[in-house]
């Protein structure tokens, strides 16, 4: 239904916004990611345009690259908290939820519980995509135990190293030392070790990343929805600097993310057998589906 | 452990009218706690989450069990109250109907989100089983918790007794989902003098149920993909500061407030009005919601024998407030009385606002802390204001 739900009839296109109707012929939805995925972005229509992000936002982009990696977004519900990600968030083509303060796992909670009662045979995916004070800090409790109680829906946090939207306060994520607001002194405590805690928890598949290299970032977000589908709850750490609170020159976001990148942002991937299983699956049936398009589009030339 | 099965039950499904009004009913003599749970079964709930606070718990225990017989589809212990009222909300936007229930501390720790349900147009059914607000601690009965609810916006009940328990909570489900209505309803009762304590409840049979939910007759659609129109934001933050956003967020409150108006033509059609009364035209009226109602109703028997002017009010809805029904039972009264089980007196100050001459409502009495409410303490006021000599001493 979702994909038929979305698509307007001939007869009724001439009377929707330009926008919409270029959305649904353009945009990534019933596409492969051949077609509209992040491989070749600037040549289809995306699902979030026209954020209003700070220049240089290297947030910005990451979220534009969790739209275009989804591998089902007429199916895809996001929820997220307050905080920088969810201003654009909110303005991608695909639902968003946005309830109270840090509270996003909870309602994720509640929403894939309930779309599984309500649709048993279909595949709905729930992502909560919030940032660093809204998973770790705030909406601490609500994490960790949507991860404890094995909830299948997968979490991404926008991770700023800071109290972004709300004017650069320190934050459970900052670095010890960092000088920001309500840590003049420096913040006497470290980094909390969040993929830790999320493997302690229970999430079946974490990744720690800063998402320079494109393939390797959407293949992360795919996987991690993937498994959420079939195995368990996963978690997605991914380093989104804030380059106004931090004071990162807009020409040296990509330079930084890279250097972070080589530390405490390190790539690390960890999955359970069972998430491995999966994996290995949807790729090879992927590989194929690709190797058959790829034949069929031959065949076409010839 | 292996995990157990439950069983599917094949169960006759029926309008809310037909429920309340038209059910054959037998007589049981159950617990406050045991007639709501006995409602959420007949109300075809979708899926309940628990968390647990005392007195409240004893709730969420039979609704689990209700679960585990079939009766509902889906149910689970939650991390805490914020969890818990979050999770509702997000359960909410697939299109299920939702029961939880709490009980002080748990309301307050809970109320962020409750106060964003109706914003967020949440169907759901509350169940509030008052309780002390912490410090000192006490687990016992006080309603205070529900002044803090006065100005969320849910549509709220508040029960005297087991029968009003279990009738409240099933309407409740009926009045919250109509589509010029749709935000929450909660239906509070005293913890402890209500909850576990057994009162006679006629109830009809489990084998007829509310007919289920309908996400499409909705008029803000599940966030389900499926249900048109389309949709691609739904809850779309304020997130400018311009003037398109607070006309936004002005309307949509507007409408919060409507709704819960317009709930009160429900609350006609299920519950017979928002307001019980008796003897109209006494010189004195006694005004009391909950539990204090049923003490109000015998200090008004007592009063009626030793032949005094003495009329009696029980307001059943205390959101949306029924002004109009509260000014015509009062207009002729020359002293009201207004018990309560708080300290605050939220009824009393919203009774005084209600009305033109608010001089004649007294303060009180007023038990808290989890006391019960004497009849004589009621007696008290009722012979001080009559100016008639007594022996009651406090």
């Amino acid at each position: 239904m979702s994909l038929a739900y979305i698509t307007p009839s001939e007869r009724f296109k001439k009377y929707l916004p330009k926008d919409y109707v270029e959305l649904i012929d353009f945009g990534p939805f019933g596409k492969s990611q051949e077609e509209a995925g992040p491989g070749n972005m600037g040549q289809f229509k995306e699902l979030m345009e026209e954020h209003p992000m700070c220049s240089g936002c290297w947030m910005a982009y990451y979220i534009r690259l969790i739209f275009a990696s989804l591998p089902c977004p007429e199916e895809t519900v996001t929820i997220g908290t307050a905080g920088c990600g969810r201003l654009a968030i909110s303005q991608a083509a695909v639902p968003f939820i946005y309830g109270n303060y840090g509270d996003q796992n909870a309602m994720a909670s509640g929403l894939t519980r309930a779309f599984r009662l309500r649709f048993p045979d279909k595949t709905k995916d729930v992502i909560t995509i919030a940032g660093d004070g809204g998973t770790m800090d705030i909406g601490f409790s609500m994490t960790m135990h949507s991860w404890i109680r094995g909830e299948r829906f997968t979490t991404i946090m926008l991770d700023n190293e800071v109290y972004g939207n709300t004017g650069g306060q320190s934050s459970g994520m900052s670095p010890k030392g960092a000088v920001l607001k309500m840590a003049p002194m420096g913040k006497d405590f470290e980094k909390m070790p969040a993929t830790d805690l999320a493997k302690a928890a229970g999430c079946v598949y974490i990744v720690r990343m800063s998402p320079t290299n494109i393939k390797a970032a959407a293949k992360v977000i795919r996987r991690a929805i993937f498994v959420a589908r079939e195995v368990g709850p996963t978690f997605i750490h991914a380093y989104t600097s804030c380059n106004i609170e931090y004071s990162i020159p807009t020409e040296d976001v990509f330079a930084d993310a890279i250097e972070l990148g080589k530390g405490r942002f390190k790539f690390d991937e960890y999955m359970t057998d069972e998430a491995k299983i999966v994996i290995e699956r949807v790729e090879g049936e992927e590989k194929i589906a690709r190797k058959a398009r790829k034949a069929a589009k031959a065949e076409a030339v010839n | 452990m292996s995990a157990m099965t439950r069983p599917v039950l094949n169960k006759k499904q029926v309008e809310m009218n037909y429920l309340l009004h038209e059910a054959p009913r037998e007589k049981h003599f159950i617990t406050g706690a045991q007639a709501m749970s006995e409602a959420v079964k007949r109300a075809n709930v979708d899926m309940a989450i628990a968390y647990p606070i005392t007195p409240q718990s004893e709730v969420m225990h039979l609704v689990g069990d209700v679960f585990a017989q079939g009766h509902i589809k889906e149910y689970y212990r939650a991390e805490e109250e914020l969890g818990t009222m979050s999770a509702i909300a997000g359960a909410s936007r697939a299109g299920v109907r939702l029961f939880t229930a709490t009980s002080g501390p748990g309301l307050i720790r809970g109320l962020e989100a409750i106060a964003s349900w109706p914003g967020h147009r949440v169907p759901a059914v509350l169940g509030i089983l008052t309780r002390v607000i912490n410090a000192p601690l006490s687990i016992q009965p006080d309603n205070l918790e529900m002044a803090y609810m006065l100005y969320s916006g849910a549509v709220m009940l508040h029960a005297e007794n087991q029968q009003d328990t279990f009738d409240f909570t099933l309407a409740a489900f009926a009045i919250a989902e109509k589509v010029d209505v749709y935000i929450p309803v909660a239906v509070a009762t005293e913890g402890f003098f209500v909850t576990h304590a057994k009162g006679y409840v006629n109830m009809m049979s489990e084998d007829l149920v509310y007919k289920e939910f309908d996400p499409v007759a909705s008029p803000v659609p599940a966030m389900d993909n499926e249900t048109p129109p389309a949709r691609i934001q739904r809850d779309a933050p304020v997130q400018k500061s311009n003037f398109m956003s607070y006309l936004i967020h002005s309307v949509w409150q507007q409408e919060i407030w409507d709704s819960n108006s317009r709930a009160m033509k429900y609350i006609y059609e299920y519950l017979g009005g928002p307001i019980e009364v008796q003897n109209p035209g006494s010189d004195i009226m006694i005004l009391a919601s909950g539990c204090a109602a049923a003490q109000a109703r015998e200090a008004h028997r007592y009063a009626q024998e030793e032949g005094l002017s003495v009329g009696f009010v029980k307001v059943k809805a205390i959101r949306p407030f029924p002004k109009n029904e509260i000014r015509e039972a009062l207009k002729s009264a020359k002293k009201v009385i207004v018990p309560e089980h708080n300290i605050v007196g939220w009824l009393c100050t919203e009774v005084k606002a209600a009305i033109p001459n608010g001089g004649i409502v007294l303060e009180g009495p007023r038990v808290f802390g989890g006391m019960t409410l004497p009849v004589e303490l009621i007696m008290f006021e009722i012979y001080e204001a009559l100016g008639i000599e007594h022996n009651i001493k406090l």
